[in-house]
Formats: C-alpha cells, sequence, structure tokens
C-alpha cells in the first residue's frame, strides 16, 4: 500500500493530541461556573480522537480504545438524567445543585458540585455521538475502514 | 409532592436510554417497553387523581423561583392531555412489534418512541415559553428519528420536506420567544400574562403583532389552513404506528400550545384574533382538509387529511373563548387524539389485510375479516361523531356554542364538513370492506388481528369518553372555567 509521507502529522499530532487532552479536561472541570463545560469539553476529547484515527489510522486506534461509542453515548445520557432524578432522593425540587469544598491530592482544594455530575454524562454523549457520527462516516461503502480513515 | 409534574418527562427519558444500551435483543427490548408503558401509564393516572383532587401541580425546577427558574406546570388541562397521550402510548408499544420489521426496531424505534412521549409530554406541562421551544424540539429530533425509519425513496423526499419545514418554524418560534422578551422582559408564561395585562391600551397593537406571529408558528404544526401543505405527505409514507403517533400527538401540540397561548397571554384583543383570525381560519381549515380527504383513493392519506378538520373544530372552540366552545374544544382535542391513533391503527392492518393501499382495487375485506370490518365501521361513526360516541359530545358543545354567539355561517360549515367526514370514512367502509371478495388478501389473518388489538383498546377509551360523557364532562367543565378564569394559574405559579 503506497501511503503518503505524514512525518509532520504524525510528530506533530504526538504534541497537538496530548495539549487537546489535557485542555478538554481543564475546560470540563471549568463548566459550571466558568466558560467551558461538558459539550465544549467533549468536543475538543472528541476532536483529539479523531486527529489520532486521522494520523494513525482506524485500526490501531481501535486496538488502543477498544469503546463502544454508541453505548458511551447512551452511558453519558444516563448518568445525566440520573444526575436530575437524585434529588428525588433527598426530597428536593428536580435538577436541584448543591456543591462543597473538598481538599483533594495534588489539586489542593478544589469545589466541587452536582452539576459536574450532568456535565459529565453530557461530556460523554458528546464525545460518543461525535465518534459515531464521524466514524460512521468515515467508514462508509468502503471494505477497508483503515483506506478511508487515514488521510 | 412536586416533583410529580416532571415524572411524564423524565420516566421515558429514562426508559429510552435504558432501551438504547440493547437494540439488538428484540425480544427483552419489547417486553420492557411493554411494561414500561403500562407502569408509566398508571403513574401518570394517578398523577392525574392527585392534580383532580388536590389542585395544580407546580415544580419550579432546581428550586429556583418563579420567574427566575424554569417552572413545570400539572394543571387540569396539561395533565389530561398528557394521561391521553400515555393511554395512545401504551397501544402503540403493543402494536408496533406487529406493524415493523424487525431491523425497523432494531434501527433504535422504542428509544425514539419513548424520547417522542418525554418531548410531548414536557411540552404539554412546561410553564415557559422558551422552553415550550425545548421541548418543541425534542419531539421534533425523535420525530425525525422515526419519519426515516423504513429508508425507502419516497419517504427520504418527504422526510426532507419535513424536517425543512420544521427547521422554518423553529426558528421563528425562537425568533418570537425574542420579541416576547424584548417587550415583557420575561418568558415564565405565567409571568408574561401578568405583564401583558399591565400594557397600556394603545401600546397594546405590538402584542397582537407577537401573538398572531406565535400563533402563525403552532399554525405550520398544528396544520391549520393555509399552513397545512406539508402534512399529508409527510404523515403517510411512515409506517403506519409512527403515522399514528404523529397524527395523533404532533399535531395536537400545536393545537395546545395555541390553547395555553390564547386563553392565558394573549386575551386582551379577542374581538380581532379570536373572533376574527381563528373563526375564520377555523371554518377554511375544516373545509379544506375534508376536501383533501375526498381527493383521494389511498386509504392512509383519506385518515391523514382527516387530521386537518379536526384541528378546525378545537380551533374553533378556542376562537369562540366560551365556557361551551373551550370545554367542546377539549372534549374533541382528547376525543380526536385516541380516535386518531385507532383510526390509524386500523388502517394500518386494512393495508396488510389487503396487500394495497388503493382503495379503487379493494373490496370484500370484511368477508375475510369481519372483526376489524366492523371496529372500523364503530371508528368512523366515532370520529364523525354519530351519537352516543365521544365526537358527538364535543362537536354538540361546539355547535351550542357557535350558535348561541351567533356564528350562523360557522355552524353551517361544521355541519357539512361533518357529514363530508362522514362520506370520506365510509367511502372506505363501502368500497373497502364490501363488495366482491377480493383477490390477493393476506393469509396471514394471525397478523391482522394482532394489529386490531390496541385499536380495540383505544375504541373502547374512546368509547368510554362518548357513552360515559356524564362521568367525564363535569371535570372538563372544570378544565374550561379554570382557563377562563387566568388568575388560578398565574397565582399558582407565580407564588406556589
Amino acid at each position: 500500500m503506497n501511503r503518503p509521507n505524514d512525518l509532520i502529522l504524525r510528530t506533530t499530532t504526538q504534541l497537538i493530541a496530548f495539549i487537546l487532552l489535557g485542555f478538554s479536561v481543564y475546560l470540563f472541570f471549568a463548566g459550571h461556573n466558568a466558560p467551558g463545560g461538558g459539550f465544549i469539553g467533549g468536543l475538543m476529547t472528541a476532536a483529539a480522537f479523531i486527529l489520532m484515527y486521522m494520523t494513525y489510522g482506524f485500526e490501531k486506534i481501535e486496538k488502543i480504545l477498544p469503546l463502544n461509542f454508541r453505548i458511551l453515548a447512551v452511558t453519558g445520557l444516563l448518568i445525566a438524567v440520573l444526575s436530575g432524578v437524585g434529588s428525588f432522593v433527598f426530597g428536593e425540587e428536580f435538577l436541584s445543585h448543591s456543591f462543597g469544598y473538598f481538599h483533594l491530592p495534588i489539586l489542593g482544594k478544589t469545589e466541587l458540585a452536582t452539576a459536574m455530575i450532568f456535565d459529565l454524562g453530557v461530556y460523554l454523549v458528546v464525545v460518543g455521538i461525535t465518534l459515531t457520527i464521524i466514524l460512521s462516516i468515515a467508514t462508509d461503502s468502503h471494505e477497508d475502514p483503515y483506506e478511508d480513515a487515514g488521510v | 409532592m412536586n416533583n410529580l409534574a416532571i415524572l411524564p418527562i423524565i420516566l421515558p427519558l429514562l426508559a429510552s436510554v435504558i432501551v438504547a444500551f440493547i437494540p439488538g435483543k428484540l425480544n427483552m427490548v419489547r417486553k420492557i417497553s411493554q411494561t414500561l408503558s403500562i407502569l408509566f401509564l398508571i403513574i401518570v393516572g394517578y398523577i392525574t387523581w392527585e392534580v383532580f383532587s388536590n389542585g395544580v401541580i407546580v415544580l419550579q425546577g432546581g428550586g429556583w423561583k418563579a420567574p427566575y427558574g424554569i417552572s413545570f406546570v400539572a394543571d387540569y388541562l396539561s395533565i389530561i392531555l398528557v394521561l391521553t397521550t400515555y393511554v395512545i402510548a401504551a397501544a402503540a408499544v403493543f402494536y408496533a412489534p406487529h406493524s415493523l420489521s424487525n431491523q425497523q426496531e432494531k434501527f433504535y424505534f422504542y428509544t425514539f418512541f419513548f424520547l417522542l412521549i418525554s418531548g410531548v409530554s414536557g411540552a404539554f406541562l412546561t410553564g415557559d415559553l422558551f422552553n415550550l421551544f425545548v421541548f418543541f424540539e425534542v419531539l421534533l429530533m425523535a420525530s425525525y428519528g422515526l419519519i426515516i425509519l423504513g429508508n425507502g425513496k419516497v419517504q427520504l423526499r418527504e422526510s426532507l420536506k419535513y424536517v425543512l419545514i420544521n427547521l422554518f418554524s423553529s426558528m421563528l418560534f425562537v425568533t418570537t420567544v425574542a420579541f416576547v422578551y424584548s417587550i415583557v422582559g420575561t418568558v415564565n408564561m405565567a409571568h408574561i400574562a401578568e405583564r401583558v395585562e399591565a400594557v397600556p391600551a394603545e401600546q397594546q397593537g405590538i402584542i397582537t403583532a407577537i401573538g398572531v406571529l406565535l400563533f402563525f408558528v403552532f399554525a405550520v404544526k398544528a396544520a391549520i389552513f393555509p399552513l397545512y401543505y406539508w402534512l399529508p405527505n409527510s404523515y403517510v409514507v411512515p409506517n403506519p404506528v409512527v403515522s399514528a403517533l404523529f397524527g395523533a400527538l404532533l399535531t395536537k401540540v400545536g393545537i395546545y400550545s395555541i390553547f395555553r397561548i390564547y386563553t392565558l397571554i394573549f386575551v386582551h384583543d379577542t374581538s380581532f384574533t379570536h373572533d376574527q383570525l381563528f373563526i375564520w381560519l377555523a371554518m377554511f381549515t375544516m373545509l379544506f382538509g375534508v376536501i383533501g380527504a375526498l381527493s383521494t383513493n389511498n386509504v392512509k392519506l383519506i385518515i391523514t387529511y382527516n387530521i386537518i378538520p379536526a384541528i378546525g373544530f378545537i380551533l374553533m372552540g378556542i376562537g369562540l373563548y366560551s365556557e361551551d366552545g373551550l370545554t367542546g374544544s377539549i372534549y374533541y382535542l382528547m376525543h380526536d387524539m385516541v380516535v386518531k391513533a385507532a383510526l390509524f391503527f386500523l388502517v394500518g392492518a386494512l393495508v396488510v389485510a389487503a396487500g394495497t393501499k388503493d382503495l379503487s382495487k379493494m373490496s370484500g375485506v370484511i368477508q375475510r375479516f369481519p372483526l376489524l370490518g366492523w371496529l372500523f365501521f364503530l371508528g368512523t361513526l366515532v370520529l364523525t361523531g354519530i351519537p352516543p360516541f365521544s365526537g358527538f359530545i364535543g362537536k354538540l358543545l361546539l355547535l351550542r356554542g357557535a350558535l348561541s354567539e351567533g356564528y350562523f355561517l360557522l355552524t353551517l360549515v361544521a355541519l357539512v364538513s361533518s357529514l363530508l367526514i362522514l362520506l370520506s370514512m365510509i367511502r372506505i367502509f363501502i368500497r373497502g370492506f364490501w363488495g366482491e371478495k377480493m383477490e390477493g388478501m393476506t393469509s396471514d389473518n394471525r397478523k391482522v388481528h394482532a394489529l386490531t388489538i390496541p385499536a380495540i383498546f383505544l375504541l373502547s377509551v374512546s368509547i368510554f369518553l362518548g357513552v360515559g360523557a356524564e362521568l367525564v364532562l363535569p371535570y372538563i367543565e372544570t378544565i374550561s372555567g379554570y382557563l377562563l378564569d387566568r388568575t388560578e394559574y398565574i397565582s399558582s405559579v407565580l407564588k406556589g
């Protein structure tokens, strides 16, 4: 198979994918009271994954990330719904929000909020759906998904 | 407990997630969906009882007080429509396995189905104009998923039109919400109602203009003349169970929104909006819808066209804006939701039985399937409102309301279109069921019978609404009294 020379892509991906993933985690944690959140964090994670798919090809990444992205999206949806329902247990109104400050190793004093559980759900849904859509377009009507997923 | 108001939205959402985990295990998905829909129906029944015995349930989302937070209001009107929705859902989930192919069911039919129910319930229960938009999007999303199930060429063409028209009206909807917000500074419906009242009389023109714009948005969804052109073709292409859900629920969400907005908020200029605009549009909607129903030989299209005059009847009651008018309208709305779903189920069974949709090729189906034939005849009587069935109660009240306010032309048009509806339906019965026994009928008797059972359930609900009117009518009268006196809604949301 005649593959194009993608040395630049491979080298930069090693760096960029790492930065993207790190920044997406930052965005996710910033989300509930500063710009950011599950949606944009999820999109960024998905972008990092897609970059990796483009660089290393479909099969390799599938080996590293053996995830069913549809199930991932559904799990996220379940978490998001349950985060609202959780307030039923405490006799509060639906979607009630509470937060507290905790001391975590490395991070120090951190604010953890129940809104983050909802955000985690959104994050998973966004990652799952984005990758499902893009991968099903990318692997459509070709017998060898590698051909199409590789640039 | 206040959280009861959100349960009809959350429960199907949870169910849709649960069945999405195992789309491949069809038997299990069916069993789960069927059990859950019956369970949900019981829960919603309990909530309805709770609302009627202890008054309106208001939930302020996240504990934020209205008008800052998002309110969910389970009042008499919305909860009774939610209950009707769940009755139809329970029947549809038993119809679906026999009507859809396994392949179609595996493509997340039950997930979209529960999402649709969640969106429809949300649209009924929300007390916030912007959230009404959100729930419209939820149910439209689900309906896009349902309408393309099957993947035929015609279906793709019609679903594209359906998506485009709905995108356009959603865009207009959100623009109008922005207009409302810029004028009154709130999107909570009770709060809007309170503030619209305070607008000085010489500036009410702009409020009326916004009101008509909102009416336009909902008229697209509800298929009111002249905005119904998209409906027949896009409702006729999907599977009968999907058509039944669309015909029974989606257009009714549109007309419910008109109901809510024009009994709660825009009641400052009834001489223009209600007395002229609604009455005239109701007349045209009835006439043109029924002419459409007479123009075709496709049995499914006949039923689809019959959605339109029903919307006309309901709009007529809103236009009258009197106790009789509103009571009749609500009664007709409930009746029509149930009986339309039942008729779509029956016509789906008829198409399976006869093996064709074309009425001119059908004849003598009743000789092989007598039960189906007589059920269809019964459905026809219920739909057109032959006493003592449920359509009659609604129409009687509507006509009484129209006559007492001196709308003679309207009364005449309503009566003529009722007769024409009867004609369009009885054509199916005479030409499809009577006559020589046709060739090419299906040999799969069990499938046809399985398809009629959910329809029997819905028809018996329908007959109960008619024969048991003595029991049901007092409740409906409570609702119309409650709608005419807006203070209870406003105070229960804002001071609750």
